[in-house]
C-alpha cells in the first residue's frame, strides 16, 4: 500500500498484518475461518434446536396432486410477488389470519416465504375463493378483480400435466400416479384410503371446464389447501413459546 | 501440444457426450435444449482450442524485455461482456417496471413477471456485474503482482464457462426451469457448472498472487479473494440439492422450512455483502486511487475495514426474516450485526473518499473520476439506510414493500452501476492502448443522465414503499383496517410509472457510455508506447 509499509513501531496486530499479506495461503484460510463463523452460529442451531419447529396436529406432506401444483406455482415465480409468511403483526393477523408457525412449511423444499407482496400473502388463501373463481382468476385475473397487476395465466387450463412424484412412503411412492386421478375423482374407490394418507386432503375436479387433468387443477388444489391443515381452535400458541 | 490443452479436449469431449445422450434421453424440451447447447458449446470450445493451436507461438513469455506479459485477452472479453449483459439485464428490468405499471405487457407464459424477474436480476447482478468483477480482478491480480496470469488456457476457460453459466441461467429462466430460491435460481446442472468454474478462477486468481514480483498483496486483492472465496461457500451451502433425475432439469432443495429460509437469506443477504460488495470494494481500492493519482488514505483502516466487514457482513442474513418463524434469537443476532455492519461499511466510505485529498479540484475537470467518487457516496447512503430498515420497528413497516426495491437499487445503481462505469471508463483506454477516452463530454452527459435516473428510482420507491406500508396497517375509528389489499396496489400506479421512466434514464447514459466504447475502440488515437499509465503497486 502506497501509505507505507507499517514501521516497526506499529502496533500490535496492525505489525503482523504483513504474515497475511505475504502469503496467500494464509490468508486464504484466514478468510474462510472469518467469514465461516456467522453462518454456523446462526444456522447449525435451527438443526438441532427443539423449539425451532412447533409441534402441531395436522401437518403433513403434500400430496401428488398438490405438489404438482406446487412445481407449478415455484415454475412460475408466483413467490416473487406472493408472500407465504403472515407475520405476527396486528393488522397482518387481522387480515390473513393466525401468524404463520415454522410447522406450516416444514415440507417445503424449498420455502415459499417470499420476500415482495406485489400481490397479498397467500399463506391462509386455502377455501377463501371458490374453484370457479380460482380459475377465473388465472385465466384472467382482471375479469374478477379490475384492478389486479397479475399476469395471466390462461395457458395452465389447457397445459396437461406431466410432472408428478415425490417421495414419501413406499405406499405413497407406489400410487402417486394413481393418487392425482384419485384426487380429482371422489368417486373413485380408493377415495377413502387416499382420504386416510393425506387428512383433509380435498377430493374434486378443480378445474371444472375441462375432464382433462391440467395444470391449473394442481394449481389450484394447491392454492386451496394452503393453510388448511391446522386447526387453530385447538393450537395452544403458549405451548409452543419460544 | 501442450498438457492442458489435451486434458482440456478430453474433458470437452467427455462432456459433449454426456449432454448428447442425455439431450436423447429427456422428456423434457427445456432440458433437451439445455444439453443440446452443452453439445454445441463443448464442440465449440474444442475447435476453439485447435484453432488457437495452430496460431499460437510456442511459447507464452512471463516477461518480455524484463516487463510482465500481460494476458489482457481474457480481460477484454470480460470488459465487452458485460456492456453487453448491461444493456441486456437493464432493458429487461425496464420492461417488467412497466408490467407493474401496466399489466397487458404480460406475455404468457414466457414474459411473464414471474419469469422475467429472475432474468432481470441474474441478467445485471451475475451477468453485467460479474462480469465487471472477472475483467477488473484479472486486470488488478496482474498489475498489482506484476506477473501473468496464471494458467495457459485456464482464465479463457473461466471468463468463457461463466458467460456459459449466464446463458444457461437465463434462458432457463424464461423456459420455466428454476429452482425457486430469490438469486439462486438455477437449477442444479448449471449450479455443477458454475462450481467448476468457479474453483478454475480461485486457483487461476491464487495462482498469480503465487507468482507475484511484489512482496505484498495489494488490498483490492484480499477483497477480490474474499468476494472468490465467500461466494463458493454460499453457493454450495444455499444449492444442495438432489436431482430427480440426470435426465431431468428439477430438483429438490435438502433444506425445508425454516431452515431453508435461513439458508436461503445467508446466501442473498452475502450476495450482496460480497458478490456485490466486497467484489466492488476491490475495484474501488484500485480504480479511486489510480485515477485519483494519490495512494490510499490509510492503511490500517483497509486493514479494519476488510476484516470487520467480511466477518459482520455474514451474520446479517436473517434481517430479512423479521417477524417470521425463523426464531427470535436469530432475528435478533441479524439485525444486532446488521446495525454493526454501518461502522465497517463507513470506514471503508471514509477510506474512498479520503483518497482524493489533495486531488478534490480533479471532480471538476474529470467525469470519470467523479463517477466513482458518487459511486462511493451512494455506497455510504444505502449502507446506513440498511441498517435503519434491519432494526425490527422499521423492518414492520417496510418489509414486503418497495421501500425494500428502492434500497436495493440506490445500492444497485448508485454504488455497484457507478462504481463499474467509473471501472470501465478507465479500462479500456488502458486495455485498447489508447490515449484517453472518445469523449469525456459523452461521460459528464452519462453521469447526469443517469443520475436524475437514480433519484427518480428511489425516490418514487420511498414514498411507494411506505404508502403501501402505512396503508396496509391503517384502521379506521371504528377499529378495522382501512384499506383493501387491492387498494394498495392500485395506489401504487403513479410511482410504478415514475419508477420505469427513472430505468429509462438510466439506460439512455448507459447507451451512451456504450457508444463512447465503442468510438474508443474504434478510432481512439493510439497511446505512445510508454504512456500506459504507470503503476502504484502495492509499496
Amino acid at each position: 500500500m502506497s501509505s507505507g509499509t507499517p514501521t516497526p513501531t506499529s502496533a500490535g496486530l496492525f505489525a503482523k498484518h504483513h504474515i497475511l499479506e505475504k502469503n496467500p495461503i494464509l490468508l486464504v484460510i484466514a478468510i474462510l475461518i472469518v467469514v465461516a463463523i456467522g453462518g454456523i452460529v446462526q444456522i447449525v442451531p435451527l438443526f438441532y434446536l427443539q423449539s425451532t419447529v412447533e409441534k402441531v396436529e395436522g401437518i403433513r406432506p403434500y400430496t401428488p396432486l398438490e405438489l404438482a401444483g406446487r412445481n407449478i406455482y415455484v415454475r412460475e415465480g408466483c413467490y416473487l410477488c406472493h408472500s407465504q409468511m403472515i407475520r405476527s403483526l396486528r393488522d397482518e393477523v387481522e387480515r390473513y389470519g393466525h401468524y404463520s408457525l415454522a410447522a406450516e412449511s416444514m415440507y417445503d423444499h424449498p420455502f415459499q416465504w417470499g420476500s415482495k407482496r406485489n400481490g397479498p400473502d397467500l399463506a391462509r388463501v386455502g377455501l377463501k375463493y371458490t374453484d370457479s373463481w380460482q380459475i377465473a382468476h388465472l385465466k384472467d385475473p382482471r375479469s374478477v378483480v379490475p384492478q389486479s397487476i397479475m399476469p395471466t395465466y390462461a395457458f395452465l387450463a389447457t397445459t396437461v400435466n406431466q410432472v408428478v412424484g415425490v417421495p414419501y412412503s413406499d405406499e405413497d411412492i407406489a400410487k402417486a400416479v394413481d393418487d392425482v386421478k384419485v384426487q380429482i375423482n371422489p368417486d373413485s374407490p380408493d377415495a377413502a384410503t387416499f382420504q386416510k394418507r393425506y387428512p383433509k386432503a380435498q377430493l374434486r375436479k378443480f378445474n371444472a371446464e375441462t375432464s382433462d387433468l391440467t395444470e391449473a387443477d394442481a394449481l389450484v388444489a394447491y392454492l386451496q389447501m394452503l393453510g388448511t391443515l391446522v386447526d387453530f381452535n385447538l393450537y395452544d400458541d403458549k405451548a409452543n413459546l419460544r | 501440444m501442450r498438457g492442458g490443452e489435451v486434458g482440456l479436449t478430453a474433458v470437452l469431449a467427455v462432456l459433449g457426450l454426456a449432454c448428447l445422450y442425455a439431450a436423447a434421453k429427456t422428456i423434457e424440451p427445456a432440458y433437451a435444449f439445455h444439453m443440446a447447447l452443452g453439445v454445441v458449446a463443448s464442440a465449440a470450445a474444442i475447435f476453439a482450442i485447435f484453432q488457437r493451436y495452430s496460431t499460437r507461438p510456442t511459447e507464452t513469455p512471463l516477461e518480455i524485455d524484463g516487463k510482465p506479459n500481460y494476458n489482457f485477452g481474457p480481460v477484454k472479453f470480460c470488459s465487452l461482456a458485460a456492456l453487453f449483459w448491461g444493456v441486456a439485464g437493464m432493458a429487461v428490468g425496464i420492461y417488467i417496471a412497466f408490467e407493474l405499471a401496466y399489466p397487458w405487457l404480460n406475455i404468457a407464459p414466457w414474459f411473464n413477471f414471474g419469469r422475467l424477474r429472475p432474468l432481470h436480476t441474474s441478467a445485471v447482478i451475475f451477468a453485467f456485474g460479474g462480469n465487471v468483477l472477472l475483467a477488473t480482478s484479472f486486470y488488478v491480480v496482474q498489475r498489482t503482482s506484476r506477473a501473468r496470469l496464471a494458467g495457459d488456457l485456464a482464465p479463457w476457460f473461466v471468463v468463457l464457462g461463466y458467460n456459459m453459466f449466464i446463458v444457461l441461467a437465463g434462458t432457463g429462466y424464461l423456459l420455466g426451469v428454476t429452482d425457486g430460491k430469490e438469486y439462486a435460481e438455477p437449477e442444479w446442472y448449471v449450479d455443477l457448472w458454475l462450481t467448476i468454474v468457479w474453483v478454475t478462477y480461485l486457483l487461476v486468481f491464487l495462482g498469480t498472487l503465487m507468482r507475484r514480483k511484489e512482496p505484498h498483496i495489494y488490498v483490492a486483492n484480499w477483497f477480490y479473494l474474499a468476494f472468490i472465496l465467500t461466494i463458493a461457500m454460499l453457493h454450495l451451502g444455499n444449492n444442495a440439492a438432489i436431482p430427480i433425475s440426470p435426465f431431468s432439469s428439477k430438483s429438490v432443495i435438502l433444506w425445508g422450512g425454516v431452515q431453508d429460509a435461513m439458508f436461503q437469506w445467508w446466501y442473498g443477504h452475502n450476495a450482496v455483502g460480497f458478490f456485490l460488495t466486497a467484489g466492488f470494494l476491490g475495484i474501488m481500492y484500485y480504480f479511486v486511487p489510480k485515477r485519483a493519482e494519490r495512494p490510499i488514505y490509510s492503511y490500517r483502516l483497509s486493514i479494519i475495514h476488510f476484516w470487520a466487514l467480511i466477518f459482520l457482513y455474514i451474520w446479517a442474513g436473517p434481517h430479512h426474516l423479521h417477524y417470521t418463524a425463523l426464531p427470535d434469537w436469530a432475528q435478533t443476532l441479524g439485525m444486532t450485526f446488521s446495525i454493526m455492519l454501518w461502522m465497517p461499511s463507513w470506514g471503508g466510505m471514509i477510506n474512498g473518499l479520503l483518497t482524493l485529498s489533495g486531488a478534490w479540484d480533479k471532480l471538476r475537470t474529470d467525469p470519470v473520476l467523479r463517477m466513482l467518487v458518487v459511486s462511493v457516496a451512494f455506497y455510504g447512503m444505502s449502507t446506513f439506510e440498511g441498517p435503519v430498515m434491519s432494526i425490527k420497528t422499521v423492518n414492520s413497516l417496510s418489509h414486503y414493500t418497495d421501500w425494500t426495491i428502492g434500497h436495493v437499487h440506490s445500492g444497485a445503481l448508485g454504488w455497484v452501476a457507478y462504481v463499474s462505469f467509473g471501472a470501465l471508463y478507465c479500462l479500456v483506454p488502458w486495455l485498447w492502448n489508447k490515449r484517453e477516452l472518445y469523449s469525456l463530454r459523452l461521460v459528464n452527459w452519462h453521469f447526469w443522465i443517469s443520475t436524475l435516473g437514480i433519484v427518480l428510482y428511489i425516490t418514487s420507491m420511498w414514498v411507494s414503499g411506505i404508502l403501501q406500508g402505512l396503508m396496509w396497517r391503517s384502521y379506521t375509528p371504528q377499529g378495522y383496517l382501512e384499506y383493501s389489499f387491492i387498494e394498495t396496489v392500485a395506489a401504487m400506479h403513479p410511482f410504478y410509472v415514475i419508477r420505469a421512466l427513472g430505468g429509462v434514464l438510466f439506460i439512455t447514459g448507459y447507451l451512451l457510455m456504450v457508444y463512447n466504447v465503442w468510438m474508443t475502440i474504434r478510432s481512439g488515437e493510439a497511446a505512445e508506447a510508454n504512456a500506459q499509465p504507470t503503476l502504484q503497486p502495492a509499496e
